[in-house]
């Protein structure tokens, strides 16, 4: 299992690298706008939205890559083997999401069927180097699922030393 | 001579266009809502600019600036919907509005090489052709936009100053007649149609993908045109004139990212440069184009850079052994990320080259979103 990790991995890396090419552009719709076009419903100019891109690793992981003239979207799915891990997922992304305004990329609301969104802009490729932004969501990737097992055999072998304390009476 | 003759880092925010007046003494930039002009020291161009003057009269961000060819005016456009022509008078810069009647962002704007009129595209589906109109003292403009779909992104002007070539985001490369009664003499047959009354359109080209259009120019004698596609590739087109098939239409495609802008250095050889920060010369001519080389040495910005190894025999112990399967489980890799020793890129822009322009024989200058504006040998 480990060893697809890293394919998925490079495969996720080279795809940001090519989707993350964003320009400024002004709403076609409506003056003086200026949004990210993945986030407006876009049946009137379909042509500023590029195909979308699933990669993914297993049946329980797997991101979504959505991209635009000037943003991007990226979904990801993270690994929930049981419903500890989804729990625990599900604590964990909320806490990060509502604490979405000091992330800048961080995406409030998570697209349906993903876990956590991010939304990249062309403002902040224009602000971060972009290798930088590839790298970091690499690493959140990586260092999410390590936190996710961190947190559930702490919980574990916390259930289980209030098990015994618990029991000790009826010794 | 060295290779790179001059480097000015001007502040940190994006720059969306530059341009040198054609005397090379003056250089204006956008910087969000403002146009800087600075003035650059002609004997020893590595010497830092001087500010001049700052442009503030748009309200939303400034798209694009270009230079008279006379070097008396400056255009500017901006997503306010306006466009600005700066006059300098007794000591400061005048601006004058622009009658364009469009009611979305201008996107980019071009001065003819006559200098008699200029272009505007907009994200209205529209470009404005404006003039100078005498009796009313003002700036009036004629639209063109019969078949274009969506947000023009990029113009040129061909060399007689008629024919205007643009690319859109709808994928179409399109040759129009911007020929104004009036104030354009007749112009002489060429390559691209004979008769060219207003809004002819006088050539339509598609990529394969319809992959979005970034840049478009023609060829110094004005009998090519070549652009670049946001699907990485070049196109190139040879026409033969009025109602003839185009004696060559090349795509070429290639491994970069995409670029966004292109010029000619002359009409065998373009230099182009978007995504990847770097300048990539091509050279060919009608039967087929090949990249010559890359002005900077680069590596692959789509390949992680490889870990150096050099402790992959050591001994471990248990505990070492114990993390090494951790980390494999967890992270894919067997050691820590090493830190990075690289800071930034190799190439000297650090993030997207947004315009290229020709500054001299065989130079160019190149702006990006990094702030840098940057002079090249080719």
């Amino acid at each position: 299992m480990s060893q697809s990790l890293k394919p998925y991995l490079t495969a996720v890396r080279s795809s940001l690298t090519a989707a993350i090419c964003l320009q400024d552009f002004s709403s076609q719709l409506v003056e003086r706008h200026n949004r990210p076009e993945i986030e407006v419903s876009n049946t009137h100019n379909p042509e500023l939205i590029l195909n979308p891109m699933i990669i993914s690793r297993n049946e329980n992981e797997s991101i979504l890559i959505e991209t635009s003239i000037n943003s991007i979207r990226i979904s990801i799915k993270i690994k929930q083997a049981d419903e500890i891990e989804q729990i625990l997922v599900h604590k964990f992304t909320r806490f990060l999401t509502s604490r979405a305004e000091n992330f800048f990329i961080l995406r409030r609301v998570p697209i349906k069927g993903y876990d956590i969104s991010f939304l990249i802009t062309n403002f902040h490729t224009e602000q971060m180097l972009k290798d930088k932004l590839v790298d970091f969501i690499i690493e959140f990737m990586e260092d999410v699922d390590k936190e996710i097992s961190e947190m559930k055999l702490f919980l574990n072998a916390r259930a289980r030393v209030i098990a015994e304390s618990f029991l000790i009476p009826f010794d | 001579m060295t290779k790179v003759p001059a480097v000015y880092q001007l502040g940190h925010l994006p720059i969306k266009d530059h341009c040198f007046s054609p005397d090379r003494s003056i250089l204006a930039i956008t910087k969000e809502n403002m146009v800087e002009i600075y003035k650059i020291n002609q004997s020893n161009l590595s010497l830092k600019p001087q500010l001049i003057a700052t442009l503030n009269d748009h309200d939303k961000t400034v798209t694009s600036v270009d230079i008279s060819p006379d070097g008396s005016k400056i255009l500017t456009c901006s997503q306010d919907r306006n466009a600005l022509v700066w006059e300098f008078k007794n000591g400061e810069y005048k601006p004058t509005l622009v009658l364009l009647r469009i009611h979305r962002g201008a996107t980019v704007c071009k001065w003819s090489p006559d200098g008699q009129k200029f272009a505007v595209g907009s994200s209205d589906r529209i470009i404005a052709i404006c003039y100078y109109e005498e009796e009313n003292d003002w700036w009036v403009s004629k639209h063109l936009k019969k078949p274009i779909k969506s947000t023009i992104t990029t113009i040129d002007w061909h060399p007689n100053s008629i024919l205007l070539a643009c690319g859109s985001t709808d994928g179409h490369v399109r040759v129009f007649s911007g020929y104004i009664k009036g104030i354009d003499s007749k112009p002489d047959p060429t390559v691209w149609g004979t008769k060219l009354p207003f809004q002819t359109l006088c050539g339509d080209f598609i990529n394969e993908t319809q992959a979005w259009i970034h840049g478009v120019k023609f060829s110094p004698n004005g009998d090519a045109l070549a652009w670049t596609a946001h699907d990485s590739s070049i196109g190139f087109v040879y026409p033969q004139g009025e109602g003839l098939e185009p004696k060559s239409i090349l795509n070429l495609k290639t491994n970069y990212l995409p670029f966004i802008s292109v010029v000619w250095i002359n009409d065998s050889t373009i230099v182009v440069g978007g995504f990847n920060c770097n300048l990539v010369v091509f050279k060919g001519k009608e039967s087929s184009w090949k990249e010559a080389y890359q002005i900077e040495e680069q590596k692959d910005l789509t390949k992680e850079t490889p870990h150096t190894n050099d402790d992959e025999d050591q001994e471990i112990s248990s505990h070492q052994a114990l993390n090494m399967f951790k980390q494999l489980d967890l992270k894919g890799r067997v050691n820590k990320p090493s830190q990075k020793q690289s800071k930034g890129l190799k190439t000297i822009h650090q993030n997207t080259i947004n315009s290229i322009r020709n500054f001299k024989n065989n130079q160019v200058s190149t702006s990006g979103i990094d702030g840098k504006v940057v002079i090249f040998n080719v």
